[in-house]
C-alpha cells in the first residue's frame, strides 16, 4: 500500500490521535503524519472533518474517517492480516467496546476536571472521582487480561489502545498537581500495565515523554487563560 | 443448549428501544424485563451525561449495557437479516453518526424544549444546524442505511420517536416542512414499518411522561437565572 494512500492528521500531544498511530503500527501499515498547527485548523482538516473539526481523522484512499474509536475499528476491520486488535468472541468484543466508551465518555472528563477544580475542596472531590474510575478500570483489567499482560490478552487491543493512549497526560496531571493517581497499592494491575504498554514497540515511538507533554500543557494552560505563551 | 436472552428497559426509554427493534428485526426470541427505574432514566437526564442510564442485554447469563455496544452484540452474534453495512468504510460513516446523534444531537434538541427566551432561540438555531446533517444524510435513500432499516435507522429512532412528543408538548414545531422533506418523510416510513409499529411505546403515556420531564427541567432552568 503506497505511503500517500494513508493519511493521518493529528497532534502528537493529543491521546486520541496516539490511538489510530498505534494502530497503525500494530498493521505495519505507512502512513503520512500530517501534523496541525497548533491554534488553527487547516483546509484539509475542515473539509475532512466538517461536522466536528477535530483530529484525528484517517485519510484512506481519500475517504476520511473521524473519531479515534471509529478510526481504530476501522483499520482493524481493513488490514485483516495483521494482528488483530478487537478479539474474535462477540462477548469479548462487547465488553472491550464498552469500557472504551467510558474511558472516553467518564474518565478523560474526570481526568481533565481536576487541572480545573477551583479549591481544594473541589479539587479532592474530582481526584476522588478519578480514583473510583480507576478502581473499576483495575477489576476491567483482572476479568479481560485474564492473567495476561494487556487487556487484549498477549497482545495490545482496542481497550488497551482507548486507556494507555490517556497515560501521558494521566502522568503530566500527577505531576502538575502533586498527586499519585495509578498507585502500585490501589491499582497493581494496572501500574505494570502501564509500563508495558508504555514499553510495547506499538506505543514507545508515538508516546509523547511526560516532560515534553507539561511543556505542552503549560502552553495550553495558558492560552486557555488568554495569557501569551511562555518563550 | 437453549439460547437465553433476557432484555432490562423500562417501557420509554429510546435506548432500550434500539435493542427491542434489533432484535424483533433479527427474529430473536427473548424475554423482557420491566424495570421500575426512577426518573434517573428518563431522556431528558441525557442532558447530564454522569447520570445516562441504558438498557441492559443478558445473553446466556452475560451482561452488557450501552445500547449502541449492545447493537454491535447481536450483529456479531445473530447473522440473520444483518443491519450494519458491509463495507468496513460505510460502516465507520453508520457509527460516526450514530455517535454524533447521541453525543451532539440528542442534547441540542432537548435544550430547545426546556430553553427559554434567547436561550431557546440559540437552541433552535444549533439544533436545525445539526439535523440539517441527518437530512443530507438522506439523500437518495428511504432509510439512512439504504432501502431496508439498519443500525443507523434503529440509532436514530427516538428522533422518530419522541421529537413529535416534545413538539406536541411545548407547542413549537423544530422538524419544519419546508426544512426537513427527507426527515419527515422517514420519520414516517420508520414508524410505518411493521416490526417498529408493533413495539412502539404509546404515544399518550410518552406525552404524560414527558410533560412531566420537561416541565421539571424547563423550571430547573429558569432558576438558574
Amino acid at each position: 500500500m503506497a505511503k500517500s494512500e494513508v493519511k493521518l492528521l493529528g497532534a502528537w500531544p493529543s491521546p486520541f490521535v496516539m490511538r489510530p498511530r498505534i494502530a497503525l503500527n500494530i498493521k505495519a501499515v505507512e502512513y503520512d503524519f500530517l501534523e496541525e498547527t497548533f491554534g488553527s485548523k487547516s483546509q484539509l482538516l475542515l473539509q475532512s472533518n466538517p461536522v466536528h473539526k477535530k483530529i484525528p481523522v484517517l485519510i484512506h484512499a481519500d475517504k476520511p474517517i473521524c473519531e479515534s474509536l471509529i478510526i481504530v475499528q476501522y483499520i482493524d476491520e481493513v488490514w485483516t492480516s495483521a494482528p488483530s486488535i478487537l478479539p474474535s468472541d462477540p462477548y469479548d468484543r462487547a465488553i472491550q467496546r464498552f469500557w472504551a466508551a467510558y474511558v472516553d465518555d467518564k474518565f478523560f472528563p474526570t481526568m481533565r476536571g481536576i487541572s480545573a477544580a477551583q479549591g481544594e475542596e473541589a479539587k479532592k472531590a474530582v481526584v476522588e472521582q478519578v480514583a473510583e474510575a480507576l478502581a473499576l478500570l483495575e477489576e476491567a483489567f483482572g476479568k479481560c487480561s485474564k492473567g495476561k499482560a494487556f487487556f487484549g490478552g498477549d497482545r495490545i487491543g482496542l481497550l488497551d489502545i482507548a486507556f494507555g493512549s490517556m497515560l501521558g497526560w494521566l502522568r503530566v496531571t500527577e505531576k502538575t498537581n502533586g498527586l499519585k493517581l495509578l498507585d502500585e497499592a490501589k491499582t497493581p494491575g494496572l501500574a505494570k500495565w502501564a509500563d508495558r504498554f508504555c514499553a510495547d514497540a506499538a506505543v514507545k515511538g508515538v508516546m509523547p515523554e511526560t516532560e515534553k507533554l507539561a511543556e505542552f500543557s503549560k502552553v495550553l494552560m495558558a492560552k486557555m487563560r488568554g495569557a501569551p505563551p511562555p518563550k | 443448549m437453549a439460547e437465553e436472552v433476557k432484555l432490562f428497559r423500562n417501557w420509554a426509554g429510546p435506548f432500550a428501544l434500539r435493542v427491542v427493534w434489533a432484535l424483533q428485526l433479527k427474529g430473536v426470541p427473548y424475554d423482557t424485563i420491566y424495570e421500575d427505574l426512577s426518573e434517573k432514566s428518563s431522556l431528558l437526564l441525557h442532558y447530564n451525561p454522569i447520570h445516562k442510564k441504558v438498557p441492559v442485554l443478558v445473553h446466556n447469563g452475560k451482561p452488557l449495557a450501552e445500547s449502541l455496544v449492545i447493537l454491535e452484540y447481536i450483529e456479531e452474534t445473530w447473522k440473520q437479516t444483518p443491519l450494519f453495512p458491509e463495507d468496513p468504510y460505510e460502516r465507520s460513516t453508520a457509527r460516526f453518526w450514530a455517535r454524533f446523534g447521541d453525543d451532539q444531537l440528542m442534547p441540542s434538541v432537548f435544550n430547545v424544549f426546556i430553553k427559554q427566551g434567547k436561550e431557546q432561540e440559540e437552541a433552535i438555531a444549533r439544533a436545525q444546524g445539526d439535523l440539517k446533517y441527518l437530512e443530507e444524510e438522506l439523500r437518495g435513500k428511504k432509510f439512512f442505511s439504504g432501502e431496508k432499516i439498519g443500525f443507523l435507522d434503529l440509532a436514530f429512532g427516538w428522533v422518530a420517536n419522541l421529537v413529535s412528543v416534545f413538539e406536541e408538548i411545548q407547542g413549537l414545531t423544530l422538524i419544519e416542512h419546508e426544512k426537513y422533506p427527507l426527515l419527515l418523510a422517514w420519520i414516517q416510513n420508520f414508524i410505518d414499518a411493521p416490526i417498529i409499529k408493533e413495539s412502539w411505546p404509546p404515544r399518550d403515556k410518552l406525552i404524560t411522561k414527558y410533560r412531566a420531564r420537561i416541565e421539571f427541567y424547563s423550571s430547573k432552568e429558569a432558576a438558574k437565572k
